[in-house]
């Protein structure tokens, strides 16, 4: 940010410089929190990694719009499927392939691997 | 030291008791080396059993059950699971009396594609023994709940349901039985409903005296329930199997050999033809086991059964690939 530097402060003008800075000061606050909370929806990653048939974490907590991708880093195929059909269910994931999903309303989500249900995981997307 | 030659508990008056059934197991053991590990019986290898004495030569009836081959999987386990299922069907063809018949206990493909199935066909074409009776493993029904497996593999059967069915040769009774459809989050295979009623009805005009083979892709006995390794229903299916003098259930699912005998029911579980995998808990996880190349096809195998009409139990009997 450009800030004048050969302005002599007078009572009048200090008073309207500080008030100037403290508006700038804030409305650069505002505009890198905007950017920040933008940058962070982008590329907050949610991964949950598929490895020993188990979903690691087991339990991941994200807001609701972010995106959340598993990738299976085992030898066997795995599915992603939501216990009760609440969003959409993964294909059978080879080796490091990937599944992503958006993060709908806030609550607790179930699911597990319908290939070894014993492989069971948990998100909870909060607002 | 007393006699025991005789029936001490003869629980469902089918003049068979526990003892007695041990006995008539010792003719199927013609050569099997059983031993006890940890409350299990373990079958040794036809290369053993042609050591001790070879096998019993006039049968009435002998099929052949293969499973777990995978085709598709291309890991460092076995990176060619093509050949190591056609070596299987070499040791069919060179049999001195082919089987009259092959079971596949399930996971025909690796990830359900068609053109695994259609290598797996491919294959099959080669073996000399043209009757192949399948159920699905859970490869086999991935991404379309098995319709691509039922198309293709029930072609000779009157299926019902999801894919079961029964049929009879020589006197046997045989019963194919889906449980790898449907699982619940948290569970293991199961059977449902619909399967065990069929299940019943389908058993209830037999006789206790005819001898019944069972075969379905994962265990239908609780191996370990931590990795999978179990029916959550199957104690319901085994209920109705209880008054019958000689029941073998053959499952694939867990790529090694293992049997257990329970009263009259005989349970076992084959070697794949692709890869094994660990035993019971003695690894993280139960994926493809990597072994030494030299060691691979040692750990790889078929599963033979034969049956002599007046004898009680049926002879299985292991051989592995090397």
């Amino acid at each position: 940010m450009n800030i004048p530097t050969m302005i002599t402060l007078t009572p009048k003008n200090r008073l309207a410089a500080l008030l100037f800075g403290l508006i700038s000061l804030n409305l650069l606050l505002v505009v890198r929190a905007n950017e920040m909370a933008i940058t962070s929806v982008i590329t907050k990653e949610n991964k949950i990694e598929i490895k020993d048939f188990m979903f690691n974490p087991p339990t991941i907590t994200v807001k609701s719009g972010e995106k959340i991708t598993w990738i299976n880093r085992d030898e066997e195929p795995h599915t992603v499927v939501s216990v009760g059909k609440k969003f959409q269910k993964s294909s059978a994931l080879d080796t490091d392939q990937q599944f992503t999903i958006t993060a709908g309303a806030p609550g607790t989500y179930e699911y597990f691997c319908s290939v070894h249900p014993k492989m069971t995981g948990t998100i909870i997307v909060e607002k | 030291m007393k006699d025991h030659n005789h029936i001490l508990h003869n629980v469902d008056q089918d003049g068979i008791d526990r003892r007695g059934f041990l006995k008539c197991m010792a003719w199927a053991g013609t050569g099997v080396l059983w031993t006890v590990s940890g409350g299990v019986l373990v079958s040794k290898t036809l290369a053993q059993i042609a050591k001790a004495g070879g096998l019993p030569t006039a049968t009435d009836l002998s099929f052949l059950q293969i499973s777990d081959s995978h085709i598709g999987f291309s890991k460092d386990a076995n990176k060619d699971v093509t050949e190591t299922f056609r070596i299987a069907l070499d040791r069919i063809n060179a049999m001195r009396t082919p089987p009259s018949f092959l079971i596949h206990t399930g996971d025909i493909t690796q990830l359900s594609r068609p053109e695994e199935f259609d290598t797996f066909d491919q294959l099959v074409k080669s073996c000399r023994t043209k009757d192949v009776f399948y159920v699905p493993g859970e490869h086999d029904v991935l991404n379309d709940g098995g319709k691509l497996y039922r198309d293709r593999y029930l072609k000779t059967v009157d299926a019902k349901g999801s894919g079961w069915y029964s049929f009879n040769k020589n006197g046997v009774h045989f019963v194919g039985l889906v449980n790898v459809l449907n699982l619940e989050a948290g569970g293991l295979g199961q059977l449902g409903d619909d399967q065990l009623q069929w299940l019943e009805a389908d058993l209830k005009g037999l006789g206790a005296d005819t001898p019944i083979v069972v075969f379905a892709h994962i265990p239908l006995w609780t191996v370990y329930p931590q990795w999978g390794w179990g029916t959550s229903d199957s104690e319901r299916a085994l209920g109705f199997l209880k008054r019958f003098g000689s029941v073998t259930v053959l499952n694939g699912h867990i790529h090694q050999v293992l049997q257990k005998v329970e009263g009259n029911i005989t349970f076992h579980t084959a070697m794949s033809t692709a890869f094994p995998q660990p035993a019971p808990g003695t690894a993280p996880s139960p994926g493809p086991m990597k072994v030494p190349a030299e060691k691979l096809r040692s750990m790889l195998g078929l599963t033979s059964v034969q049956y002599k009409q007046g004898n009680t139990a049926l002879a299985v009997v292991d051989s592995n690939l090397s």
